[in-house]
């Protein structure tokens, strides 16, 4: 509780990267220590729940499937509101958090085609379609790798922070069409059967593990993203000290 | 020379440097054709290996205005131009840096866009196999339109339309040889090695016309 | 060893930029190229370089070492502009330019930090070139004459981006190149501080 109400009232005066770090210094091995505690009870579930009659044991790579999945679209989501952040708002924090997000969006993305890849070899009898679903969510990797492409093509963070912000509330199009294009567009890929307003269709049997893994992996995007967003900040003061650095040099060596 | 080529190899890692941008735009072609032709799995596995050697050979095509446009801008061609080593080795492990940069990723990532176009594994090895040994190829025909194009400001689109004609035959050659690994009667080897062939020959040709292209451009 | 250069003149498009330049330069000494904007300094010291095809006249090497076809292997050039990748540090920068320009016959380049130092920038060897300002960048420009021996020095506007200062020390690095038995071919606005100096006043062509 004393964890919370902390966190709570320095939301106000994270704008100061001090105080974040010291805040992230905190809550990271709480958070380190709660994502192996999920996982482990995660895979332990995933293990030992029954296989589905009809898909056999490949049923299992649902649970990091989908979690993964959900994971590359709240990613994008917590960017764009970041974006909103720089932009709206002018936190200094957005522009850091947005930047570290990118990578980690593109890794649960890929972790996602990959998997879905894997599950449909056996399913579908190939390794991809070109169906609404599959190729929106491609296409949501490709703008992580075009953001990040952009980002390191940018070396001065203040410049880019913005047009890079720009760029990602544009693209954020893209999820509503991830999200309803199983519905929108009847194709391979099976509707949502989790996050329903008439509730799951999801036998219980496979929800648990799912649920826990699903906490897993959200647990495992922020002890990421708060330790990416740490080690951005400490980039940034390692470039300024640099150029200070550089300065510096100058002045003591000509002076006769 | 070894320095030359791991400076290169430098440059285009860090950060502004075009090895991951090639990558990117190769992965961005590739998956756009799909939504031209439509998802017809039976159709993209057949026309999979063209489209794969075509978004390679554009992907090829757009760092290659850089090759001594940057050397060019800070001055640091002079140098490479007064220098006793031959301009010709120069020019060539240049471009072999470049390719090592922009090519061989271009080469890794293929087959997982070969799944993509739901191609079978022969045809994804097959068209590996032809573009390492046909996209070198593509670098040193462009070598030479880079180096004629260095003196002019906006070269970059000058020189993918000067190339582009020049890479015609590694095309018909690289496709004609997936297509020949894949369709039984007709034998892989000979257009195959046709293609080695050109390659061998543009390693060649290319880095003396460019340093021949090179000496004059200097002002 | 002694350069020649005799009734050299040279032509940029349709324009003679200029005509019959004849001087020779023995070891130890220094050619200061001055005259007004446009009168063909830059030329002159692009074609000594063997970066410009002369129109006519030649440039030749006298008791030179053996194998050398044109005084331009002998040469280290610094143009206007630096040479150096932004993206790349200093270091890297400098011990590029080491490896592939190597050292000619007679000597041999000093080791980066030391260089570093004698420009007067010890210590930031270790940063991008694009973190330095752009005396800085000029001053580490000049330390690359001083990693890979060169006996022929041909500097274009060496002190244009420098303070009072770095001009001094400038002027230190020329001296101390001179006694070794080394040759400067500078073009400049200002006095480079090199006590003899023999001058070269170039006047461009009259329209």
């Amino acid at each position: 509780m004393n964890e919370i109400s902390l966190a709570i009232r320095k939301f106000s005066d994270l704008a100061n990267p001090t105080r974040f770090l010291a805040l992230a210094d905190r809550v990271l091995p709480w958070f380190a220590a709660l994502t192996v505690l999920f996982f482990a009870a995660g895979l332990w579930l995933s293990f030992t729940t029954e296989g589905d009659y009809q898909q056999g044991e490949t049923v299992r790579i649902m649970y990091v499937h989908v979690p993964s999945a959900w994971l590359s679209m709240m990613c994008y989501t917590v960017m764009a509101i970041s974006a909103l952040g720089t932009l709206v708002w002018r936190h200094p924090l957005a522009d850091v958090s947005a930047r570290a997000a990118a990578p980690i969006g593109a890794s649960f993305t890929f972790l996602a085609l990959v998997t879905g890849s894997l599950w449909g070899k056996p399913m579908w009898g190939t390794w991809w379609v070109w169906d609404a679903r599959l190729t929106s969510v491609f296409v949501l990797f490709l703008m992580y790798l075009g953001l990040m492409a952009l980002n390191r093509a940018m070396d001065d963070p203040a410049r880019s922070a913005r047009v890079s912000a720009v760029l990602v509330l544009v693209g954020f199009v893209n999820i509503p069409i991830i999200k309803f294009s199983v519905e929108w567009w009847n194709t391979l890929h099976q509707p949502a059967s989790v996050m329903r307003l008439d509730g799951p269709t999801i036998d219980p049997e496979f929800l648990w593990p799912l649920i826990v893994m699903a906490v897993g992996f959200t647990l495992l995007f922020f002890t990421l993203h708060i330790a990416a967003m740490r080690n951005e900040i400490w980039r940034r003061r390692v470039t300024s000290l640099r150029r200070q650095a550089a300065r510096n040099a100058g002045r003591e060596s000509l002076a006769p | 020379m070894i320095a030359l080529f791991f400076r290169d190899l430098k440059l285009s890692v860090r950060a502004g440097g075009g090895a991951m941008i090639g990558v990117l735009f190769f992965m961005t072609v590739v998956s756009v054709i799909p939504f031209g032709v439509g998802p017809d799995l039976n159709l993209l596995a057949r026309i999979g290996a063209a489209i794969l050697w075509i978004g390679a050979l554009l992907a090829s095509l757009l760092g290659l205005d850089r090759l001594f446009q940057g050397e060019r801008e800070d001055g640091s061609l002079d140098l490479m131009l007064m220098h006793e080593t031959p301009l010709v080795l120069t020019v060539f492990v240049k471009c072999a840096a470049h390719w090592a940069a922009t090519g061989l990723p271009l080469v890794v990532a293929s087959p997982f866009l070969g799944l993509f176009m739901n191609m079978d594994e022969l045809a994804i090895g097959a068209t590996m196999l032809t573009l390492l040994a046909g996209t070198p190829a593509i670098t040193f025909i462009g070598a030479v339109g880079a180096a004629v194009a260095v003196a002019l400001p906006r070269g970059g689109l000058l020189v993918s339309i000067l190339v582009l004609p020049l890479a015609i035959p590694v095309l018909i050659f690289g496709v004609s040889a997936v297509y020949a690994a894949i369709e039984d009667p007709a034998p892989f080897l000979p257009p195959f090695m046709i293609l080695m062939a050109i390659t061998l020959f543009f390693a060649v040709i290319g880095p003396v016309a460019a340093a021949a292209a090179l000496r004059h451009s200097a002002d | 060893m002694r350069l020649l250069v005799e009734s050299l003149s040279a032509r940029r498009g349709e324009d003679l930029i200029f005509h019959d330049i004849s001087f020779v330069l023995a070891t130890g000494e220094a050619l200061v190229v001055t005259g007004p904007n446009g009168s063909g300094k830059s030329t002159l010291l692009r074609v000594l370089a063997g970066l410009l095809q002369a129109e006519s006249g030649r440039v030749s090497l006298k008791d030179g070492p053996s194998g050398v076809e044109h005084p331009r292997e002998l040469s280290h050039y610094l143009g206007h502009r630096n040479a150096m990748k932004r993206e790349l540090t200093v270091a890297e920068n400098l011990s590029f330019w080491r490896r592939f320009l190597g050292n000619s016959p007679g000597g041999s380049g000093i080791d980066l930090a030391a260089a570093a130092a004698a420009v007067g920038l010890a210590g930031i060897i270790h940063l991008p070139f694009g973190y330095l300002s752009a005396g800085q960048q000029r001053r580490m420009a000049m330390a690359k004459l001083l990693v890979a021996y060169r006996p022929i020095w041909i500097l274009d506007e060496p002190t244009a981006a420098l303070d009072a200062g770095a001009d001094r020390l400038f002027a230190g690095l020329v001296a101390g190149h001179l006694e070794r038995g080394g040759m400067v071919i500078a073009a400049t606005h200002q006095s480079l501080g090199i006590g003899q100096a023999k001058t070269l006043q170039m006047t461009g062509f009259a329209h």
